[in-house]
């Protein structure tokens, strides 16, 4: 094996040839976009609402389909050496900017070595495994890492690599540049029009370099502040896709029942939202592996899922969530099992102390799940105080380790190495933000598979290292986990082929279609 | 006595005092009848009142009893209206008596402060202090005392600036008695009746207060309450209005018998005021 050559084996551009009839061109789609996004700068704002919109006007080198196998998108193919050490991307030809401007590697350059790498906290943690980035031709980049590192292959999603504009930012003020306000990208939606408050209006990219796409001609963004409105306005019609998250949790059934209205729960496998209760490993009687575990077996997760969440979901069984790379399906299994929590707590001798749980300030399912963990941890002899707070100071206590016990959820963003290790690293629990270690776990074996599973080679020696840090996670419940969250996207069956990719809405509507 | 016959005899008035006493029953006894945190998911959620008769007014999102809701619900609705009214009372008539006692610059600085209060609306008030230090039931009982004592103080303020001319007053300072005995003695036990009237219709105020603090999620996190029934079941009200409509109802009937009860007092002690009514 001289070259691993990826993108010429599995090219097929659009993903996969739609299972309906042959698509149709034309027709306007209406989306919710909740909260308002603060910008459509992708590069600059990582907002879910602003990778919701921007992700339509801004492209990646790559796509991911919902197994987070790469295809070929503003990159037609790319190879890594045997040492893996180095990557080289052909770009495809004649893609043109917004503007009218060719998309070359000088592009590429600037987007990733110099705007990104300022504007991106997330992407430069792994820009540090990157010693070079060149541009040998107008079409070829070259990325030159110090070490084999695993996750490279998974960077170039829109939402963490969109590729910008050389000749409109090089120079500038990247954050004053007025194109924030005017978008240009290379992507199948050009922007037309934001009225704050009210909807963005893009429109068809004519010159879009995929041929034949994207079929829908006009794409409104509608900013619907209530809750109950949104719901309204798609029951009405008014509204064609609810972007999941958009409406709260209780409605979802009943939307989904409504006539001509799809759901589904694909386009989340990016990102993986993985929910958990931090626990302080530092003090107080969360310190204790033994009470830790039993707050394991005393919670009934099974119906926080089927109560609270509808029965989308699933209960997660370690860190790593099923969908992701690198998940070990071998692990052991927390079941409900009150028994033996009070075992466990017996045993270390639990003396009544009561543990604050504190509720993440999320809105009403989190509000209801708090109380359904509470009840949980009484019932098995465990004495809460509850903790109530805003955002603001639910993100400084959890900063701070000021608490017991308390909620979160974070994505995992396709590898372990992106989304997953910062969570359990001792390196990483400094305090000072809630989305590191602060839970304060500390295991120096586990530092150590985590660390060499980032950067072995290749990926058959990295699954055996995560399989042995997840049993021995498993094993010490640094955090209890409680579930894989599925946000299901509610729409309007008319609308076909939306969720096509592992970011789903993020980047749907430059293959969707509507059935007339 | 006057008072207390005149107040048997008045239908509606004792319509609302009964309904109150029920409902001061149900809270101290209740939650000894009913075993149990009223947080425990029992049953399915979303079960309809009158299905299951274990659980007669069914149960919750969550599965939890709506009637063990209700009745450690009323616990705390009556513990924090009338402690609450307690405490303003004990802020709003010495600050009320000794201005209009003293009257002159005491009356001016203590006004002037009053009107600090007055002037802030008192639910804006309320819902910034119970922020400030954190939901509990310390809490949201003293802020709705602190948003609830200005009114106290300006009605004993009226009362006393009209009574310390009174020639039983006078009589009293000529005596030589202390300004304390005089206030205390002679001028609150005549000012009285329109404490009382207004601190029954304080509680009730009260009672929606705490309710409108939990159904915007700023009660105690750690007890049930009416509002918060209220508040966790409004977002489902299409699918489950009756979740809503219980709790709603049992603030409903106990502000409108304290309500009935507080008119009835007024009646009673001021005979000269209902009067014109009865003719």
């Amino acid at each position: 094996m001289k070259k691993i050559i990826m993108g010429a084996v599995i090219a097929c551009l659009p993903f996969t040839a739609s299972v309906y009839a042959q698509p149709q061109n034309g027709g306007t789609i209406n989306v919710v976009v909740q909260p308002e996004p603060p910008s459509l700068m992708i590069g600059m704002y990582s907002n879910g609402t602003t990778q919701q919109v921007g992700g339509n006007i801004f492209e990646g080198l790559m796509r991911y389909d919902k197994k987070l196998v790469p295809h070929p998108l503003l990159a037609t193919s790319w190879e890594n050496s045997e040492d893996g050490k180095t990557w080289t991307f052909h770009l495809k030809e004649g893609v043109v900017w917004h503007d009218g401007q060719p998309f070359t590697s000088a592009d590429v350059v600037f987007s990733i070595d110099v705007l990104l790498r300022e504007t991106n906290a997330r992407l430069r943690t792994s820009l540090a495994f990157v010693d070079s980035i060149t541009a040998p031709d107008d079409f070829t980049v070259v990325f030159k890492l110090n070490q084999p590192f695993g996750p490279f292959i998974r960077l170039f999603e829109v939402g963490t690599t969109p590729m910008l504009p050389k000749h409109i930012y090089e120079g500038t003020d990247f954050k004053m540049n007025p194109a924030n306000h005017h978008p240009i990208g290379t992507g199948p939606f050009v922007f037309k029009e934001w009225q704050k408050g009210s909807f963005i209006h893009l429109a068809k990219n004519e010159n879009y370099h995929v041929k034949g796409l994207p079929h829908i001609e006009e794409l409104y963004w509608h900013v619907i502040p209530d809750a109950a409105s949104r719901s309204v306005a798609f029951e009405t019609g008014k509204i064609d896709v609810l972007p999941g998250g958009s409406v709260e949790n209780f409605d979802v059934p009943r939307l989904s029942e409504l006539d001509n209205a799809c759901v589904t729960t694909d386009g989340w496998e990016f990102f993986s939202p993985h929910a958990w209760l931090w626990l302080n490993n530092q003090e107080g009687p969360t310190a204790d592996k033994r009470f830790r575990q039993a707050v394991m077996y005393a919670m009934d997760r099974e119906f926080a899922k089927s109560v609270l969440w509808n029965d989308y979901g699933k209960i997660a069984k370690g860190p790593v969530g099923s969908k992701t790379t690198f998940f070990d399906d071998t692990l052991p299994e927390y079941e409900y099992n009150p028994k033996k929590a009070k075992a466990l707590l017996k045993e270390m001798g639990y003396d009544g102390t009561p543990v604050r749980l504190m509720a993440m300030p999320y809105g009403e399912t989190w509000q209801r799940w708090t109380e359904v963990v509470k009840q949980n941890l009484e019932e098995v002899g465990i004495k809460t105080k509850l903790v109530a707070t805003d955002v603001a100071g639910w993100n400084q206590k959890i900063s701070d380790r000021d608490y017991d016990i308390s909620f979160t959820y974070l994505y995992q963003y396709g590898d372990p190495a992106l989304g997953v290790s910062r969570t359990y690293l001792s390196s990483n629990m400094a305090k000072g933000s809630p989305w590191n270690n602060a839970e304060g776990y500390v295991n120096k074996q586990v530092d150590q598979w985590l660390n060499e599973a980032a950067v072995v080679f290749p990926d058959s020696k990295r699954a055996e290292l995560y399989s042995k840090a997840q049993h021995q996670l498993v094993e010490d419940v640094p955090v209890a986990w409680l579930m894989e969250l599925e946000f299901p996207t509610i729409y309007n069956c008319k609308v076909q082929n939306l969720v096509d990719s592992a970011i789903g809405i993020n980047d749907a509507f430059g293959t969707a279609w509507i059935k007339q | 006595m006057n008072v207390i016959k005149s107040l048997t005899q008045n239908k509606v008035a004792m319509v609302g005092f009964s309904i109150l006493f029920i409902f001061v029953v149900i809270a101290l006894i209740g939650p000894y009848l009913y075993d149990g945190s009223p947080w425990r998911m029992v049953q399915r959620p979303f079960l309809p009142p009158f299905q299951n008769s274990n659980y007669l007014l069914g149960t919750d999102t969550l599965g939890r009893d709506v009637l063990a809701g209700l009745i450690y619900g009323a616990r705390i609705s009556l513990l924090v209206g009338f402690v609450s009214t307690i405490i303003a009372l004990l802020i709003g008539i010495p600050l009320g008596a000794y201005a209009g006692y003293y009257g002159g610059w005491v009356d001016e600085v203590l006004m002037r402060f009053t009107e600090i209060f007055q002037t802030v609306p008192s639910f804006a008030l309320a819902v910034v202090l119970v922020a400030i230090f954190e939901p509990s039931v310390y809490s949201i009982t003293g802020a709705i005392a602190i948003v609830s004592w200005p009114p106290v103080a300006r009605l004993v303020r009226g009362e006393f600036l009209s009574l310390r001319s009174q020639e039983y007053v006078l009589a009293a300072k000529l005596n030589g008695q202390t300004n304390r005995n005089i206030i205390l003695r002679e001028i609150l036990p005549n000012s009285l009746s329109p404490i009382i009237v207004l601190a029954s219709l304080m509680v009730a105020s009260a009672i929606l207060l705490e309710s409108s603090l939990s159904f915007l999620g700023l009660g105690d996190p750690a007890i049930m309450s009416w509002g918060y029934m209220i508040g966790a079941a409004k977002t489902v009200i299409r699918q489950a209005w009756w979740l809503s409509f219980i709790p709603g109802v049992a603030i409903a009937i106990t502000v409108l018998s304290l309500n009935l009860l507080g008119e009835g007092l007024n009646e009673a002690l001021n005979p000269k005021l209902s009067g014109n009514r009865e003719n």
